[in-house]
């Protein structure tokens, strides 16, 4: 059995759409260390991307604000939380919805939390108006892995 | 992102060289908006080789030069898509509307 991890890291810079990459990069790295596969990390860095932009062009809008991220490993699973103090989300429902988008302007496409949804494992949304927005995602490291040994072993 | 005009046939390829994100978007859509009108092609390539990151970002950009080409009557096409970028593409409807030609795969057939 492989031993067990634990280790955690936290990141805060301001909103500024020039930290998209370095969110995503930094989380990536520091993800490493569970030795995922390429189609793995490149999930990560997408749902990191997502939730951070998210941050900054809809939490803060034309405001400058801080956005929090840490990321924790356990065992072979990795916990991320992006969270602003922006301006909180009125309907998440609505706002988990393929397609729906506030700012059609951006020409955002309003599949951030889709994509968030389908490249993580599970994604929870935490919202409150005037306050902020909590995104936590998990992904488990290593069961595309362990789906292609099964798949051999079937075969 | 580099840019290149085939005389002949009318077609414009973009050349992207850098990831695509809200950050990097912004200003590859003004750019790429400006050579279209310039150009009017018949036909306008995202070339994706060259970068291997693309967020829901990269979306809006495709479309929204989809439509100003279309609208110009040329067609648009998309190549040398990673696995991340077609599952994008997949699951936001892109790829019903416009043709997407992933990239070759070197990977070992043992
Ligand atoms: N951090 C946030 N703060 C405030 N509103 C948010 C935040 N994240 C998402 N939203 C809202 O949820 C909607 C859907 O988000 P998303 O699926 O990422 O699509 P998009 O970013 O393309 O609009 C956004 O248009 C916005 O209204
Ligand atoms: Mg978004």
């Amino acid at each position: 059995m492989k031993g067990l991890y634990d280790n955690e890291m936290k990141l805060e810079f301001i909103s500024k759409t020039n930290n998209e990459a370095f969110a995503r990069i930094t989380v990536a790295a520091f993800v490493s260390q569970l030795d995922p596969t390429i189609d793995e990390l490149s999930d990560i860095k997408t749902a990191v991307s997502e939730a951070v932009t998210n941050s900054i062009i809809h939490g803060y809008e034309d405001e400058e604000g801080i956005i929090r991220v840490s990321a924790k490993l356990f065992g072979n699973s990795v916990e991320i939380e992006i969270s602003d103090n922006g301006k909180g989300i009125g309907n998440i429902e609505e706002a988990r919805k393929p397609l729906y988008t506030s700012k059609p302007n951006l020409e955002r496409s309003g599949m951030g939390f889709t994509i968030m949804e389908s490249f993580m494992d599970d994604v929870k949304i935490e919202s409150a108006l005037g306050l902020g927005t909590k995104i936590t995602m998990r992904k488990q490291i290593g069961g595309e892995k362990q789906e292609e040994e099964m798949d051999v072993r079937e075969a | 992102m580099i840019v290149e005009f085939k005389k002949e046939d009318k077609v414009l390829i973009f050349k992207l060289t850098e990831d695509v994100d809200q950050h990097t978007s912004e200003k590859i859509r003004r750019k790429m908006d400006n050579e279209i009108k310039r150009y009017i092609p018949r036909k306008v390539i995202f070339d994706f080789s060259n970068i291997s990151f693309m967020d829901s970002a990269g979306i809006g950009m495709v479309l929204g030069r989809y439509k100003l080409a279309q609208m110009l009557d040329g067609e648009l096409e998309i190549i040398n898509v990673n696995r991340a970028m077609k599952k994008i593409f997949d699951m936001s409807g892109v790829s019903r509307i416009i043709n997407i030609v992933e990239e070759e795969k070197n990977e070992g057939v043992i």
